[in-house]
């Protein structure tokens, strides 16, 4: 319906206004000259300039990175093992518990989380750093990607697989042929959204890191917490950018890949 | 046999990494504070037989849940968290309902570009969402300036590290979470019934209360649920926007763990909190069952 009136358009205004002021005045804020971060004195690029030499964020960026990859990478691949079970496998013994592990983790205050891994690992002499935050990352990511792959696996035709079965495919065969490019899409968005949350999870990372792995939201919160900081502006430009680009490209994708996929599937339809 | 490697690699991996630490925070929260590395006592040692065993189990006890009863701080922070969860679930309510209304009445091309401006800061760090209020709300930040520029006020409010400074954080951060299932319910809306409402007599308002608002409710309670749950062991929101007086119990387990080094109470305070989110997270999927049997 089209009742847009005065109303709707000042409550989207002052809405978008609030969700997006906060991250337009930071990122103008980080080309600030004047190391006050509240006053403005000049366009100037010097904190990024300090930011790039500053070798403690340089690898705390890298530890991030090399976790956040490894880490979505595991969880992609159980998360959807986990999904394909939970939607395909029908039932076996211990499934409610299966389903409840599954769904837990989601609703799990970080603190919690965090608290009982680092237990774990003390408890079984593992020693902190970066495979002790990639195995926490993985656990709690690989439940957000098997419930974005189960949501589209329920969605789609099992009769798909069952023809590729009959025509003499293997149950892999069948799954890497038929299921996996109908489900790719679910896929890519759960290892990026498992990606995102690893990038950005300070919590269950301080918990479980050692001395030798501090991560980005690690030193951003320690710096942070004594004050607003000019340098942390820069970055957090930096990341925001790389943010929007990304899911500005990633929606582009799929519009595009939608506008192919309806466009294929009239070409079928239409008689020869 | 393919099958079962199937089931069983995500299932060992849940048990190892999710079901077998918990167990381990409930002994520990039976346990007690000791000056040992690790920090408590007593340690189950299996090489010893059954004996060391027994004597395992009839060493813990119940104490540092006696303890958090004594302690004030502790029940207080509870319901301080849940006090704070409540009211900024309904600001945030207040303050979403309106945006995801206007969304589902904007033109409907309009409405991926509009989604994607609510899921977009989701996709953003957490944490510089949380800082980027910082630099705001501080007593020479932006909001003082231009409060004082306008001459509402002749001198700087304070509300950084106020509770009033974490409930802005949590609106700001919660909210997409908010929007979207109101969204959806909005945008399934049948306009013809507001129509039909407004034949029969109603005034635009009471269509809105009568028509919209129920036709709206699943939405509204599973937005609330998305933003209640999470709420109370917040961490992050309180430590960086709230001051000494701001009590959350996700905060309290930090630091019981980080500075006083007392493991056994900080386990204790999480298997409390866990037992006080049952209960919303049981009430939240009952939701959800009702609205998935009710769509099919």
């Amino acid at each position: 319906m089209t009742r847009f009136s005065w109303f709707n358009a000042t409550a989207l205004t002052l809405g978008f206004a609030f969700l997006y002021m906060p991250m337009i005045i930071l990122v103008i804020y980080s080309f600030n000259a004047s190391k006050l971060v509240t006053v403005w004195a000049g366009f100037s690029t010097q904190w990024y300039g300090e930011l790039l030499r500053n070798e403690e964020f340089l690898s705390a960026a890298w530890v991030t990175l090399k976790v956040a990859v490894m880490s979505s990478t595991i969880a992609t691949v159980l998360g959807t093992m986990a999904a394909y079970v939970l939607v395909r496998a029908g039932r076996f013994s211990g499934r409610t518990l299966f389903s409840g592990m599954i769904y837990a983790p989601l609703v799990m205050p970080e603190v919690i989380t965090g608290l009982s891994l680092l237990l774990l690992f003390i408890g079984i002499g593992l020693d902190r750093g970066v495979l002790t935050i990639v195995l926490a990352h993985t656990t709690f990511s690989m439940c957000y990607v098997s419930v974005v792959v189960s949501s589209r696996l329920v969605s789609f035709d099992k009769s798909l697989e069952e023809a590729a079965l009959d025509l003499g495919c293997s149950p892999f065969e069948a799954f890497r042929l038929v299921t996996l490019p109908i489900i790719a899409p679910a896929v890519i968005s759960g290892w990026l959204l498992a990606f995102t949350l690893s990038l950005d999870d300070l919590v269950i990372a301080s918990f479980t890191t050692g001395p030798s792995a501090t991560t980005l939201p690690i030193k951003i919160f320690s710096a942070v917490r004594l004050g607003v900081s000019p340098e942390i502006n820069a970055l957090s430009t930096i990341m925001i950018g790389i943010v929007t680009v990304g899911v500005i490209t990633a929606s582009l994708i799929t519009k595009q890949a939608a506008v192919r996929q309806a466009r294929e599937e009239r070409m079928a339809e239409r008689p020869a | 046999m393919r099958r079962f490697v199937l089931i069983a690699v995500p299932y060992l991996w849940l048990v190892a990494l999710f079901l077998i630490p918990f167990v381990i925070v409930l002994k520990i929260a039976l346990s007690d504070v000791a000056l040992a590395r690790p920090p408590y006592l007593p340690q189950l040692d299996i090489t010893g037989g059954w004996d060391s065993i027994r004597t395992f189990f009839s060493e813990l006890d119940f104490e540092n849940f006696w303890f958090l009863t004594t302690d004030d701080l502790y029940w207080k922070a509870y319901l301080s968290s849940l006090q704070i969860a409540l009211f900024s679930t309904t600001l945030t309510l207040l303050v979403g309902y309106p945006i995801a209304y206007g969304m589902a009445r904007a033109a409907p091309e309009w409405r991926p570009t509009l989604l994607m401006l609510v899921i977009l800061p989701f996709w953003t760090s957490f944490l510089i969402r949380v800082y980027a209020w910082m630099g705001i709300l501080s007593n020479e930040g932006l909001l003082n300036q231009f409060l004082l520029w306008l001459g509402v006020i002749n001198e700087p409010l304070t509300i950084l590290n106020t509770n009033a400074a974490v409930y802005i954080g949590i609106v700001y951060t919660y909210l997409p979470f908010m929007i979207l299932p109101i969204y959806s319910a909005l945008e399934r809306m049948d306009d013809s019934l507001l129509e039909a409402a407004e034949d029969l007599g109603c005034s635009r308002l009471s269509a809105f209360w009568l028509v919209t608002i129920p036709l709206s409710k699943n939405g509204i309670i599973a937005g609330c649920f998305l933003v209640f749950i999470p709420v109370i062991g917040e961490f992050v929101i309180p430590s960086l926007l709230g001051g000494s007086g701001t009590l959350m119990i996700g905060k309290v387990l930090w630091e019981e763990f980080f500075s006083n080094r007392d493991w056994p109470v900080a386990s204790a305070v999480a298997v409390i909190l866990l037992l006080i989110l049952v209960i919303p997270i049981i009430l939240f999927q009952r939701n959800e069952q009702k609205q998935r049997e009710a769509e099919g």
